[in-house]
């Protein structure tokens, strides 16, 4: 049951409901009730991506059609764009492609979502596969329009000593959701960190979904995921870590912080450790609330008047994910689209 | 400069400022006293214009203009400045952004240029010499895991940068070691001007041997209750609050 099913069959008794208990807060069923038409193939797409000149190799998908895999041979270093556009002509498509990081390669994925079209229904589907001692560090940002739904599916697995680095930023659509379920072997020092950013305005819905299984010893697991909502947006984070029997010494991670800026706006969070090993280390937070107005009215003694005040404490709450990317010209386009978001959304 | 007629600061429903009045000229320092509870901080967060702590009556000016009806960053623009006893902690946010960001928005506020970068660290660079601040700790985020003692100098630093006309100093002495207290009172004396004037505020007499000020009141209960010069501080350290804080109940 999926919304890429429901494409690719028309079928909308495939779509998941509130009745799915991973998908209660992200409904698409009670919310589609027809589907666009499917996507037409769209050739030519030239307009730059939010990552342009970072890569040395772009992979566009457009309206659903494009190369079905990237593979980084053992031992080479890539950086890859990969695009995912709705063009206008767009209606509903869904895609499925294979990364492929063999042993002791090493990938930086630029991943965006481009919506350029209106009321698009899109789905990807991301098998990624790190091999022994293999590195991925992932950026993901979502630019869809307000009135699509938008979902971005990867299954990530881990091979040993495989470290994976991934950074969401989330700007909403009328549904968007990013699911990452990481595999994660423990054993040989393999390490995973799962990071999120959300900034939402109107009534956009974004939906950062997480699930790491530990399953060998000695694994460590970092996330951390900040968000805000204005107006009346709502902010979804659900992030599970499995440790499964005989994973033992786990290390894992887990804080999810978000601000409501507005009466109106709607943070749901579900963080869930579930831990069947022993002398596992885990830890998580989750806070929701307003913007700290000891901090505000300090900032304000100093001359700060209150928009600008309210607005460099929000930035710097949200910089600390920022501040994470290890990719320095990635790091610099997420500092520059939190001030964008923010800007847009004052 | 800074003129406090009968001031009543209540906190939900509870009157804690009862009939303030206070005069602080121009070149003037002078110094507050008082019990714990006394409404000490309560009248430093009215006179910077503190949520919260709206004032019910009486008149605040400086230099003849109404501070009341200004908002805190405006309050701040005509050169009010609040050394905070607890100062806040401003995750993310170097010390030094912030510090150019403050004197940036009052410059603009004022309608002056604002200053330049190169300028502006070497202000920065000197004043954090004579203050005995390491300038790396500028680059950290603002009081964010500071003791107490880097906390209220880097308030200090903040003031000699800001270069206030009316400074609000609340218990900066507390927490300080005595190597501390001497650079802190430095930095204050070092501010001392014609056209610039102080209220220190203090639960020990040990500051104001560092600092002399030109007068010390006595705040019990929300109200002025004694005023003298320097000589009171050293009466208050003898005899303790206990006969004012009768007198005033
Ligand atoms: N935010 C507040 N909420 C409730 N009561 C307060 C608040 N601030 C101050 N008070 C009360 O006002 C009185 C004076 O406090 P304060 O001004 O902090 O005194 P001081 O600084 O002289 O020690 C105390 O009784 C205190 O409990
Ligand atoms: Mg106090």
């Amino acid at each position: 049951m999926s919304l890429a099913r429901a494409i690719e069959t028309g079928d909308l008794a495939q779509l998941p409901s509130r009745r799915d208990e991973d998908w209660r807060w992200t409904d698409l069923r009670g919310l589609l009730r027809v589907l666009p038409p499917p996507s037409p193939p769209h050739v030519g797409w030239a307009a730059p991506g939010p990552f342009a000149g970072l890569a040395g190799r772009e992979v566009k998908i457009v309206n659903g059609r494009g190369p079905g895999g990237i593979t980084v041979p053992a031992g080479e270093r890539h950086t890859v764009a990969l695009r995912f556009i709705a063009a206008p002509d767009a209606g509903a498509h869904a895609a499925r492609l294979a990364i492929e990081i063999e042993d002791g390669a090493e990938l930086v994925l630029l991943e965006s979502y481009e919506g350029v079209g209106e009321g698009y229904v899109a789905q990807v589907d991301l098998r990624i596969r790190l091999g022994a001692g293999a590195r991925l560090e992932r950026i993901v940002m979502t630019r869809d329009s307000p009135d699509s739904v938008s979902v971005s599916k990867t299954e990530a697995t881990l091979g040993p000593a495989a470290a994976l680095a991934q950074t969401v930023l989330a700007a909403g659509a009328r549904r968007q959701r990013t699911e990452t379920r990481v595999s994660h072997p423990g054993a040989g020092g393999a390490s995973v960190r799962l990071d999120g950013l959300y900034v939402l305005d109107g009534k956009r819905h974004a939906d950062i979904t997480t699930v790491v299984t530990h399953d060998g010893v000695d694994g460590a697991t970092d996330q951390l995921t900040k968000g805000v909502a204005r107006d009346q947006a709502r902010g979804v984070f659900q992030g599970r870590i499995v440790v499964s029997p005989g994973a033992d010494r786990t290390d894992a991670r887990m804080g999810h912080h978000a601000l409501l800026l507005s009466d109106r706006a709607e943070v749901d969070a579900k963080p869930e450790l579930e831990i069947y090993a022993d002398d596992v280390v885990c830890a998580h937070g989750n806070t929701v609330g307003a913007l700290d107005e000891e901090g505000l009215f300090y900032a304000k003694q100093r001359g700060i008047p209150d928009a600008e005040a309210r607005a460099m404490l929000t930035e710097a709450f949200l910089g600390e994910v920022v501040d994470r990317i290890g990719h320095e010209g990635a790091r610099e386009v997420a500092r520059t689209w939190v001030a964008k978001q923010l800007g847009a959304a004052s | 400069m800074l003129s406090i007629k009968n001031l009543y600061v209540a906190i939900d429903g509870k009157p804690i400022l009862d009939g303030l009045s206070l005069d602080v000229p121009a070149g003037e320092v002078h110094a507050v006293m008082g019990p714990n509870g006394a409404g000490k901080s309560t009248l430093s967060y009215a006179l910077a214009g503190r949520p919260g702590y709206e004032t019910a009556a009486g008149s605040v000016t400086l230099d003849g203009e109404d501070l009341l009806a200004l908002e805190a960053n405006e309050r701040a623009a005509r050169g009010v400045f609040l050394s905070f006893q607890y100062p806040t902690e401003i995750p993310g946010v170097p010390a030094l952004t912030f510090i150019r960001t403050a004197m940036n928005a009052q410059r603009r506020a004022r309608g002056e240029a604002e200053i330049s970068a190169p300028e502006f660290l070497r202000l920065a660079r000197a004043k954090a010499a004579t203050l005995k601040i390491d300038f790396d700790m500028l680059k950290r985020a603002l009081n964010v895991g500071f003791s107490g003692g880097e906390k209220k100098r880097m308030e200090i630093l903040q003031m000699a940068m800001i270069s206030p006309r009316f400074a609000i100093l609340d218990e900066t002495d507390s927490g300080l070691d005595i190597d501390a207290l001497r650079i802190v009172a430095d930095g204050v004396n070092a501010m001392r001007s014609a056209d610039r004037a102080m209220l220190v505020i203090t639960h020990y007499q040990r500051l104001l041997d560092h600092i002399r000020p030109d007068r010390v009141h006595v705040l019990a209960a929300g109200r002025i209750v004694a005023s003298g010069g320097p000589e009171l501080a050293h009466a208050l350290e003898r005899e303790g609050y206990d006969k004012y804080a009768k007198a005033a109940a």
